[in-house]
């Protein structure tokens, strides 16, 4: 049996946990707790402390692994035990919090660092009425035009499929070059 | 109760609070790598601060703030070696060369810019020793420490954001690749001049820190002004070993096998 797995990282409440369930097959193993600070307490009631661990059954010999990341600053030990050996990763952005944009360029270069893997950013809330458009975000993040960055609906499943998809076309296409 | 720690844990802009609000009189000594800081308070007031690395003698501070002259600055020294401020202060003021207002709003401009410095601060073991009064043979002042605590808190949210864009020092620049961008019109500070001549995926950002005499602060400043204007790009050190998997396929056999393991993934998420 083979097991690959693909990180899931993002700022605090960008939506890491539910979409990892919109795919998983079985619930999503989560290590949620409630939040003690007040800031993010008003936000949403439960956080991710360790990771969150979703599963994606391929066939008999081979499983994929959805590994969600604590969003908190004071959680990013975890980030390097997580990206070992890694096939991808994708950043969840919050379209609707733009203060959170620079944590969520912080993290993508923590992670760049950590496992020069392929990677795809997706913003997440696009169905929010106060989310900033995927345009305005690729701006903001002074993101280069070749990385990619996908509108996301993180409790939509078809959204999700499509976010992971560009993300295994992306891989495909680093395993082409390296190949040159 | 000893108070002693290390900055990573208790910043400057929280000690000189505490102090502030505890009115305390004694002395706070911060030791980082080669340098060592002192800073005297009077009842919680700031009454002197220095620095190891720098001359901070009376005649040295009146010529930094240009109140006396490169060879006025050397001829006093030679002369009075052996006075104290105190002793030089009077001597100048009586024979005309400069008032009482100079020497205070100098000792002044010099204190806040010591203690500017230490905010940039970030590492570094400081303990405060009630029972170690200002020294005798300096001019202490009283500068209130409220403004000083806003602009040091000033800074620390600065260096959180700064943090948040540039998580690592391990990384390393490249320049951004813009034919468009022309070096020559680019208005850099001498700092960022300084910066620019070491830009080399080879040179991690830490290693141009030291090259370039930088604190984290003033080095992470730089660099975000550079990818704020877009002449630079973060990108990982030429040898730093990788961790994917792609970078681990070393033969044609491996390669298939891992292509064929990424089809598998997404015929099986497209009917997911």
């Amino acid at each position: 049996m083979q097991n690959v797995k693909i990180v899931v990282t993002g700022p605090f409440n960008a939506g890491k946990t539910e979409f990892i369930r919109s795919i998983s097959e079985i619930e999503v193993v989560s290590t949620e707790r409630k939040i003690s600070t007040g800031e993010e307490m008003r936000l949403k009631e439960t956080t991710t402390v360790a990771m969150d661990f979703g599963r994606i059954s391929v066939d008999d010999d081979l499983v994929l692994y959805l590994f969600g990341t604590p969003g908190q600053k004071r959680f990013d030990f975890m980030w390097e035990i997580l990206s070992e050996g890694m096939l991808g990763f994708i950043v969840l952005i919050d379209s609707t919090r733009p203060e959170t944009y620079r944590e969520a360029r912080g993290i993508l270069q923590t992670f760049k660092i950590y496992a020069p893997t392929p990677y795809v950013l997706a913003a997440n809330k696009q169905d929010c009425e106060d989310a900033w458009s995927v345009e305005d975000i690729r701006l903001a993040l002074r993101l280069d035009p070749k990385i990619k960055l996908l509108p996301c609906v993180a409790t939509n499943k078809e959204s999700v499929k499509n976010v992971l998809l560009e993300l295994l076309y992306e891989i495909l296409g680093e395993m082409e070059k390296s190949s040159e | 109760m000893a108070l002693k720690g290390n900055l990573r844990d208790f910043s400057v802009t929280q000690l000189f609070n505490l102090i502030n609000l505890a009115k305390k009189t004694g002395t706070l000594t911060i030791e980082r790598s080669s340098e060592v800081a002192r800073v005297n308070f009077r009842e919680g007031k700031l009454a002197y601060a220095q620095l190891s690395s720098e001359d901070n003698s009376l005649p040295a501070i009146l010529q930094r703030s240009k109140k006396i002259s490169h060879n006025q600055y050397q001829v006093i020294q030679s002369r009075a070696a052996n006075m104290t401020d105190k002793e030089l202060g009077l001597l100048l003021i009586n024979a005309g060369y400069i008032t009482q207002a100079d020497i205070l709003n100098s000792l002044q401009q010099y204190l806040i810019s010591v203690v500017r410095r230490l905010f940039t601060w970030v590492d570094g073991f400081f303990h405060f020793d009630a029972s170690l009064p200002p020294p005798d043979d300096r001019i202490p002042i009283r500068i209130d420490l409220e403004n000083l605590i806003i602009e040091g808190s000033r800074q620390i949210r600065e260096w959180e954001q700064l943090q948040e864009e540039i998580p690592s020092l391990e990384m390393s620049l490249k320049f951004a690749d813009r034919p468009d961008a022309n070096m020559r019109k680019l208005n850099l500070s001498v700092e960022e001049w300084r910066v620019v001549k070491f830009i080399n995926p080879k040179n991690t950002i830490k290693q141009i820190a030291e090259a370039t005499k930088m604190n984290d602060l003033e080095i992470r400043r730089v660099v975000f002004s550079l990818l704020q204007a877009g002449v630079v790009e973060l990108t990982r050190p030429t040898d730093m070993p990788v961790v994917g998997i792609i970078n681990r396929i070393t033969t044609p056999q491996e390669r298939e096998a891992q292509v064929s393991l990424v089809n598998r993934l997404i015929n099986r998420i497209r009917v997911a």
